[in-house]
C-alpha cells in the first residue's frame, strides 16, 4: 500500500506522544552533549564519564562559554519550531514560517534603532522585543474587523509590516556610519549569543510555557484543518483560537528574533520533516517541534562554530545552507506525483 | 404522514434574515424541524439554501430573527454546546493536511472531549462504527487528501454520524456520489430519522427529494415560497414558478413515487407534434 501512513499511526495518539517525546528528548540530550564537547578547545564529555578529569580551563570553558550558548541555541530552535507549527496551523498552510506574520520586522527594526542609539548589553534585545510587541498589537488591530480576525488580512498586513520595516532598516543603514553599518548587518544576520542566566531563563521559560499553551489547543488545530467554518461546526471557538495562536506564535518569534536575529529555515524545515515522520496530528507535532527545533539549532550552531574555525559563521547562514538543499531534496523525493503530501502548497494561497 | 407535534422542535428558525449590506440573502425565513423528520431545502441557485444551513449551524456572525435549538436560543449556546446538538455535512469538504480517514472521523468526537483529553477507546469505537455504517471501513487508513470527492463526502458523513447529534444538516450531500452511494446515503438518512434524528438537507435532485423527504421548504431569492408535506409542495405550479422552467410532476407506475421531470425544449416540441393520448392526460 503506497498510500498508507507510517505504521506507527496504528498506535493510540497518547502512546505515540510518550514515545515521540522520549525519543526526541534523547536526541536533544545527545545533540547538547556533542555540541558542548567540540569547539576551539575540546571538552569531551565522555572523558569525564570515563572517570577522567577536566582541567580548570576546560571546566571554565564548558560552564561559562559553551553550555550557556548551547542551551540558548536549544531554546531558540525550540521557539522557532513551535512558532512554525503554530502559524502553519493558523494559516492552514504547511509552507508558512515564523516570520510570515510581521513581528520579525518589528523586532529587527527595534533592535537596529537601539543599536544606532548606542544601546549595549541587554538594551538591544529588549528594544527588539518592544518593537515586536508594538507590531504584534498593531497587526492584530489592523487585521480585526467586526470582532473577527481575518487570516487573509493578517497575512497581507504581516507582509506589509515586514516590507515596511525592511525599508526603514535600509534607510537607517544608508545614513549610518561604517561601524554602525557593520554592527547592524552582524545583528540582523542571525547568530546564537552566549546568553547570561537571565536570558537563558527567559528563553527556556517562555519556550516551555508557549509550547504547553499551544499544546492545550492541539485538538482544535486538528479540527481547524477542516477550515474555519468546519472547525466551528465541530465545536471549536475559532475566533479565540486564531487570536491566541497569533499572539503565542508571535511572542515565540519575537523572543527568538530579539535575542538572535533572523535565523531562517528552522521553523519551516523542522515541522515539515516531523509532519512527514509523525503525520499531521498537532498533539504530536507541537512538542516534537520544540524538541526537534532545539536539536536542529544546537547542531547547526555547532557547525557554525567549527566549520570555518577560527572564523565563526552566522548560524542563519548555516541553517539556510543546510536547510535549503535538504528541503528541496525532500520536495523532489516525494513530490506531488507520488502521493503522500501531494498537493502541499499546490492548493494553497 | 402524521406528525403529532411535540412541544419543542429540535430546531426552529423564526423570521430569519441574513443580509450582506443592502442585499438580503435570507428574508424572514421560518423553519421547524421535529425529531424523526427529513426536511428538504430546495430552490434554484442563489436562493439562500446554503446560507440557511450555515445560519442554522451557528457559523454566521450576524443575522436577524431567532434560531432555537431544542428551545434554547442559539446565541446563548457555546460553540461546543451547539456542536453537540448539530452535526453538519458541508458541501465540499477540503483538507490541506494528510489526516487518515479514521482520524478525520474521530474529529467528530471533538465536541464531546474536554480540555487536553485524548479520545478514548469508546470514541474510536464510535468512529469505526460510523465508518462501517457509511460503507467506508476500507478507507480508514487512507490519507483524506488522496481520496476522491465522493469518498471524501462519505468520510465527512461518517464524521457527522460520530458526532452523535440529534440534528443533522447536510449541504448537497449527494453531489459527488454515484447512484449506488446516493441510495445508500439516503437509506442511512431514513434510518437515522427512524431513530429520532432530525434532518435538514439541501438538495438539487428533485426526485431524491420527492422520494426521501417528509417535508419540503422551497426557497427563492431568500424567501420561503412554499413549505409543507412533500406531495403538497412539489407541484407543477410551485416548481415551474420557482425554477423558471416547466417542470412536470407525476407518479411512477412501478414504485408509486413522485417523479419530477423538467421539460426540455425537445420534449416540448415532441408534445406539440403528437399530443398525449387520452390514457395519459397532460399535467395541469
Amino acid at each position: 500500500m503506497s498510500g498508507s501512513p507510517p505504521a506507527g499511526r496504528a498506535l493510540a495518539p497518547a502512546h505515540r506522544l510518550v514515545l515521540v517525546v522520549l525519543a526526541l528528548t534523547t536526541l536533544l540530550a545527545l545533540a547538547i552533549a556533542i555540541a558542548v564537547s567540540f569547539g576551539a578547545a575540546q571538552v569531551p564529555l565522555w572523558q569525564r564519564l570515563l572517570g577522567g578529569a577536566w582541567s580548570d580551563a576546560q571546566q571554565a570553558i564548558l560552564l561559562a562559554l559553551r553550555l550557556p550558548r548551547v542551551l540558548a541555541a536549544a531554546a531558540l530552535g525550540g521557539l522557532l519550531g513551535v512558532a512554525g507549527v503554530a502559524f502553519q496551523a493558523l494559516l492552514r498552510n504547511p509552507l508558512a514560517d515564523p516570520y510570515v506574520l510581521g513581528v520579525s520586522g518589528g523586532a529587527s527594526l527595534g533592535g537596529v534603532v537601539a543599536l544606532l542609539a548606542g544601546a549595549a548589553g541587554l538594551g538591544v534585545p529588549v528594544a527588539a522585543f518592544a518593537g515586536a510587541l508594538a507590531s504584534l498589537i498593531a497587526i492584530e488591530r489592523i487585521a480585526t474587523s467586526g470582532g473577527r480576525l481575518t487570516v487573509f488580512t493578517l497575512l497581507l498586513t504581516g507582509a506589509i509590516f515586514n516590507a515596511f520595516s525592511a525599508a526603514l532598516i535600509y534607510f537607517l543603514q544608508s545614513v549610518a556610519s561604517r561601524e554602525e553599518l557593520s554592527a547592524i548587518v552582524f545583528y540582523l544576520m542571525g547568530r546564537v549569543p552566549s546568553a547570561g542566566l537571565s536570558t537563558l531563563a527567559a528563553l527556556w521559560g517562555a519556550g516551555v510555557a508557549i509550547t504547553l499553551a499551544l499544546f492545550a489547543s492541539a485538538r482544535d488545530f486538528n479540527a481547524l484543518t477542516a477550515g474555519e467554518e468546519g472547525a466551528q461546526q465541530l465545536g471549536v471557538d475559532v475566533e479565540r483560537l486564531k487570536r491566541r495562536t497569533f499572539v503565542l506564535g508571535s511572542l515565540a518569534t519575537a523572543l527568538a528574533v530579539a535575542t538572535a536575529g533572523l535565523i531562517g529555515f528552522v521553523g519551516l524545515v523542522v515541522p515539515h520533516i516531523l509532519r512527514r515522520l509523525l503525520g499531521p496530528d498537532h498533539r504530536l507535532l507541537l512538542p516534537a517541534a520544540f524538541l526537534g527545533g532545539a536539536s536542529f539549532l544546537v547542531l547547526a550552531d555547532l557547525a557554525a562554530r567549527t566549520l570555518a574555525a577560527p572564523t565563526e559563521l552566522p548560524v542563519g547562514v548555516v541553517t539556510a545552507l543546510l536547510g535549503g538543499p535538504f528541503f528541496l531534496l525532500l520536495l523532489r523525493r516525494s513530490g506531488p506525483a507520488s502521493g503522500e503530501g501531494a498537493g502541499y502548497g499546490a492548493r494553497d494561497v | 404522514m402524521s406528525e403529532p407535534a411535540p412541544a419543542t422542535p429540535l430546531l426552529e428558525a423564526r423570521d430569519l434574515t441574513v443580509s450582506y449590506g443592502a442585499h438580503h440573502v435570507l428574508a424572514g425565513v421560518d423553519l421547524d424541524l421535529r425529531p424523526g423528520s427529513v426536511v428538504g431545502l430546495l430552490g434554484p441557485n442563489g436562493a439562500g439554501k446554503s446560507t440557511l444551513v450555515r445560519a442554522l449551524s451557528g457559523v454566521l456572525g450576524r443575522f436577524a430573527g431567532t434560531i432555537r435549538i431544542a428551545g434554547k436560543d442559539l446565541r446563548a449556546l457555546s460553540r461546543r454546546e451547539v456542536a453537540r446538538r448539530i452535526a453538519v455535512v458541508p458541501q465540499e469538504p477540503r483538507f490541506e493536511f494528510p489526516f487518515t480517514a479514521l482520524e478525520v472521523v474521530v474529529m467528530g468526537r471533538h465536541p464531546h472531549l474536554t480540555g487536553l483529553a485524548f479520545e478514548s477507546a469508546d470514541d474510536i469505537a464510535i468512529a469505526r462504527r460510523a465508518l462501517e455504517r457509511c460503507g467506508a471501513s476500507h478507507l480508514a487508513r487512507r490519507p483524506i487528501d488522496q481520496l476522491s470527492s465522493g469518498e471524501r463526502q462519505r468520510i465527512v458523513f461518517a464524521r457527522a454520524l460520530a458526532q452523535q447529534a440529534p440534528v443533522l444538516l447536510l449541504d448537497e450531500p449527494a453531489s459527488f456520489l454515484d447512484l449506488r452511494f446516493q441510495v445508500e446515503l439516503f437509506d442511512r438518512l431514513r434510518e437515522l430519522a427512524e431513530e429520532g434524528t432530525g434532518i435538514v438537507a439541501v438538495l438539487h435532485d428533485l426526485n431524491l427529494a420527492a422520494e426521501y423527504c417528509d417535508r419540503i421548504v422551497l426557497l427563492q431569492a431568500g424567501r420561503v415560497v412554499a413549505a409543507g408535506p412533500t406531495a403538497e409542495v412539489l407541484t407543477y405550479r410551485n416548481l415551474t414558478a420557482v425554477y423558471e422552467t416547466e417542470i412536470y410532476v407525476d407518479l411512477n407506475d412501478l414504485t408509486g413515487a413522485l417523479v419530477v421531470t423538467p421539460l426540455s425544449s425537445r420534449a416540448r416540441r415532441r408534445l406539440q407534434e403528437s399530443p398525449p393520448g387520452p390514457d395519459r392526460p397532460p399535467a395541469p
